[in-house]
């Protein structure tokens, strides 16, 4: 390759806008949409790659915009582990995009160009907040992530749609302008730089309860993080296709919100920091007992991709739990299950989704040996069943190892013991599942088959990778490695 | 003819209106007001280049000196307000011929131009002016001519909006002309500059305390502050589309000028502030004309009620901006007022092509809309975001440095409301993209096409202005920090 790093990070954010702008005028040729989609998804997969060797090889390129204020610049800048989310993302795209096409034609949805376009979008805005080089770039990227996955979540236009649309954008943008916003004014305040900086921002700079406000009003302002009270966006956005919900709300946008939490704290607080404040504890233990509360919710869910979303609010809080048990370890297992949950959770969507093409069902009580009509599907929602128990050989019990590791070096009783009783629950609400589709006999002859060729392709790419991740870490391994040691 | 650009400003549209009289032909008078709005554009740039080099520009009328002629002053302040002015009018002229074919009747179009020309010049007037009476003069030129271009919409109710706009206006532009015959009474001039130099050698009179009195509440009434706010939403309401662009855009932010050179320029900021507690009076009146009017346009029906209330939400945040009383403060009023202009100028010419489809802009009348004028309905969503303040839009901007003033100063409580406020326009907006996007077509086989060309064209300069200059904010900032700085007497 011979473009630059620079031009490298601009075409990561350019080419999907691209990719939007030609696709929507492709609306009455639906095969020339559809390899454009993912022409540009492997086009951006390859930039990326390319990325990666510059940041594996130590490089930290970083290339300013324009300056919105004074000394107030649209950044962006390469670091581990934006480097991570930014592969995970352009990794699951053409895999997502090969699956919505399946799904899409298989059902008969409407819009489709519309759906292309603002998935384009919000991939660009993904990338955007990966590689944002300050605050404030992240800020614009998540407010555009919000706005363009809006057509996606209210796709079918009708009441119900409507009603989640106002939850999901009443919600995410709320929380965004009301506490995130002030947040970052308030650091630009404090120390007249929005920069990421390797031991915080703010270190020194803020102590005791503005210190706790200041956490506070940024984790509550990441919303797409769902930390409870403000996870219910994220069980309403399920009513959007599956796709949406399996590369968004699995990947992009929940791992942008976990994302920047691990971002701020890393970069903005700066671990030492937060160890002498009490405020860190708070949110452990609200992150625990979200993930505790979520784990008792998705028991009691019936249908399938609600209990998959409480399952993911349940996840999400695992890497906040994990990055505020402030131990370099934890932090390592933080990063790591930003991947490994994104591989796990959008294999089990991928699943979800094909039992509704195929077989039309939406609940786990009708799922009674439907692994023998679609082995391959159950096969893979198997294995991500049990990278969410966090049990080898799944990318799962990586992330978990080194949670747990981390949270007894820093001798975090409570974290350890929600770990475990977690693990208890998310056995609770996976294995019976499993159980029922292999064990169990159907109620009544069925007769459909598997789903389409695209959709069985694109589960079990999923289903391998989270495989190989638990045999293969060293890159991801590297990548969240290099967030705790200080570079030159 | 450079060094005459602060006079020709004014005279320009102000003789372009006797002669557009005489062209009889609705078309041609629409040509030639567009041109004259457009020379009065470009004249207003090359004044703003000019300042921005060389600093304030004194320019003498009829060559007589300034005790005994009227002067005119061009400063950053000016320069940002007069290109604002001219530059809206001359963009939502664009779609003016098409929109009033559907609103007014044939035989009153030459008529509106030349209305429209005078209000023009009136305001451009009382911007560019250094006289205090004169400022009265060009705002009874701009007022009465607003009345009449009010009265001229097609709705009966217009009559009585512009009734009410009359007796409110005439009463804020009466207070304001007690205020500067009490000052002259007390000075002998009504020369801005000579004003500044004489009143603090008497500001320790009733007089004087009386005159600032006048003169602020006529100017609140004028800048439509809560609670003397109830003229605006009717007026905008029930004027010809075209006619509440214009306005929404500009006419309250000439009230805010003048506010700002009254208690800055003229009385000082040390009394100014002092004299009355103007401080406190204003943040709290902002805020609540923030929160009562954002509640207000969350429960309109007809879309331009919504957005006339929300014209009065946004005063509120200039005003506490100006309350604010730093640097920083003003600078973020100066700024929201020239993107204030942008996302209400973009809005309401996209409300005149809807008026111009369906004949009415009811919220129901939205329905299914977002199919039927993609691009219109695009418009209005982009600028709604810019309202709310999204990112990479110009509301963005000036939310950013409001928030930021506020901080400066220590007024927590304040940064907490307003960003709520912020959120009240979530809703508003959001209640009207629901309808675009989400409701079906009341009669789903009537054929309403996108609007024509000629709206579309103003409509997506005004858009994409609100984006270019929510990310490339250096003439607008600049302006606007170059104006507060200035006013401040802080050298740059």
């Amino acid at each position: 390759m011979s473009l630059s790093p620079e031009q490298l990070i601009l075409s990561a954010l350019l080419l999907p806008l691209l990719g939007a702008f030609f696709i929507a005028f492709l609306d009455k040729n639906p095969n020339l949409r559809e390899s454009l989609s993912i022409i540009t998804s492997l086009a951006l997969l390859a930039t990326v790659f390319a990325l990666l060797s510059l940041v594996l090889d130590g490089n930290q390129p970083s290339i300013t915009i324009l300056e919105i204020a004074p000394d107030l610049p649209i950044k962006f800048e390469l670091e581990p582990l934006g480097m991570l989310f930014a592969c995970i993302a352009a990794i699951l795209w053409p895999v997502n995009t090969l699956y919505s096409i399946g799904y899409m034609r298989a059902n008969n949805e409407k819009h489709q160009t519309r759906f292309y376009v603002c998935f384009a979008i919000a991939i660009s805005s993904t990338m955007g907040i990966a590689l944002a080089g300050n605050l404030l770039t992240l800020f614009i990227f998540y407010e555009i992530l919000t706005l363009s996955t809006y057509p996606l979540v209210t796709h079918k236009g009708n009441e119900d749609a409507m009603k989640a649309g106002r939850v999901y954008l009443g919600i995410l943008m709320s929380t965004s302008i009301g506490f995130l916003l002030l947040a970052i004014v308030w650091t630009w305040h404090l120390t007249g730089s929005l920069d990421f900086k390797l031991g915080g921002t703010l270190a020194g700079k803020v102590a005791g309860p503005e210190l706790i406000i200041l956490l506070f009003l940024f984790v509550y302002g990441i919303g797409k993080a769902a930390l409870m009270p403000i996870h219910k966006w994220l069980p309403a956005a399920m009513v959007a296709p599956t796709p949406v919900s399996a590369l968004l709300h699995a990947v992009a946008v929940v791992k942008a919100g976990v994302f920047s939490v691990v971002k701020i704290v890393v970069y903005i607080f700066g671990l030492e920091t937060l160890q002498q404040s009490a405020g860190a504890d708070w949110i452990l233990w609200i992150a625990g007992f979200t993930i505790i509360t979520a784990s008792i919710i998705a028991l009691k869910q019936d249908n399938l991709k609600r209990r998959l979303a409480y399952s993911t609010i349940s996840q999400l809080s695992y890497v906040i739990l994990a990055v505020f048990i402030l131990a370099p370890l934890s932090t390592i297992a933080a990063a790591l299950h930003i991947a490994a949950h994104a591989f796990g959770k959008i294999t089990l969507f991928f699943a979800a989704g094909s039992i509704y093409t195929a077989a039309h069902k939406t609940n786990i009580s009708q799922l009674n040996g439907i692994g023998y009509r679609m082995p391959w599907t159950m096969i893979a929602f198997s294995i991500g069943a049990i990278s969410m128990i966090g049990l080898p050989p799944t990318a799962g019990f990586l992330s978990k190892w080194y949670m747990l590791m981390g949270a007894f070096q820093q001798e975090q009783v409570i974290a350890i013991l929600v770990i475990i009783a977690s693990t208890l629950l998310n056995a609770a609400y996976f294995v019976p599942i499993i159980y029922a589709a292999w064990f169990k006999k159907p109620e009544q002859a069925e007769t459909h088959g598997e789903s389409p060729l695209a959709i069985v392709i694109a589960l079990m790419t999923t289903a391998s990778l989270t495989l190989l991740l638990f045999f293969f870490p060293d890159v991801p391994l590297e990548l969240a490695t290099s967030l705790t040691v200080e570079r030159p | 003819m450079l060094a005459h650009l602060p006079i020709l400003q004014v005279i320009v549209p102000l003789l372009a209106a006797p002669l557009c009289l005489l062209l009889n032909r609705s078309r041609l008078a629409w040509l030639f007001t567009l041109l004259a709005s457009a020379l009065a554009f470009l004249i207003s740039g090359l004044l703003t280049q000019q300042v921005m080099t060389t600093g304030t520009i004194v320019y003498e009328l009829g060559g007589w000196d300034a005790p005994w002629g009227i002067e005119y002053r061009i400063d950053q302040l000016n320069a940002l307000l007069l290109l604002i002015i001219s530059g809206v009018s001359t963009i939502v002229l664009l779609a003016a011929q098409t929109s009033i074919t559907k609103e007014i009747p044939g035989n009153r179009h030459t008529l509106f131009y030349v209305l429209y020309l005078l209000s023009l010049a009136g305001m451009l007037g009382i911007v560019a002016t250094a006289d205090a009476f004169n400022v009265f003069v060009f705002l009874e030129i701009s007022s009465l001519s607003a009345y009449a271009l009010i009265a001229l919409g097609k709705d009966r109710r217009a009559l009585w909006a512009s009734y009410q706009y009359l007796i409110m206006g005439t009463i804020g532009a009466t207070f304001i002309l007690i205020g500067i015959g009490l000052m002259y009474q007390m000075t002998g001039t009504l020369n801005m500059h000579d004003l500044s130099q004489r009143l603090p050698e008497v500001d320790n009179t009733r007089t004087v305390f009386a005159a600032f009195s006048f003169v602020i509440v006529g100017l609140c009434l004028k800048l439509a502050l809560f609670p003397l706010h109830l003229w605006l939403p009717n007026a905008y309401a029930y004027a010809p589309s075209i006619v509440t662009a214009f306005f929404a855009a500009t006419a309250t932010k000439v009230s805010i000028y003048l506010l700002v050179r009254f208690t800055f320029s003229i009385f000082g900021l040390s009394f100014s502030f002092t004299a009355l507690p103007l401080q406190l009076l204003f943040v709290v009146l902002g805020l609540a004309g923030v929160f009562v009017a954002s509640m207000a346009a969350i429960y309109q029906t007809n879309i331009k009620h919504l957005f006339a209330y929300s014209s009065i939400a946004q005063v509120g945040y200039m005003i506490i901006g100006f309350s604010i009383s730093t640097v920083s403060g003003l600078t973020a009023t100066l700024l929201h007022m020239f993107n204030h202009a942008l996302m209400k100028g973009a809005l309401f010419v996209a409300l005149g092509a809807v008026m111009y489809r369906i004949g009415s802009v009811k919220l129901e009348d939205f329905n299914g809309l977002g199919r039927k004028m993609p691009y219109t309905m695009a418009a209005i969503v982009i600028g709604g975001l810019s309202l709310i303040g999204v990112p990479l839009t110009v509301g963005f901007i000036s939310k950013w440095y409001l928030i930021i003033a506020l901080i400066e100063k220590g007024w927590w409580p304040v940064v907490v409301l307003v960003l709520l406020g912020s959120l009240l326009a979530v809703i508003y907006v959001w209640r009207l993209v629901e309808a675009a996007y989400f409701k079906p077509a009341a009669t789903p086989n009537e054929t309403v096409a996108e609007a024509p060309v000629l709206f579309l064209i103003p409509i997506w300069i005004l858009v994409s202005a609100n984006i270019y200059f929510g990310i490339d904010t250096r003439l607008s900032f600049q302006v606007a920090q170059a104006a507060s700085q200035s006013l401040f007497g802080v050298s740059p």
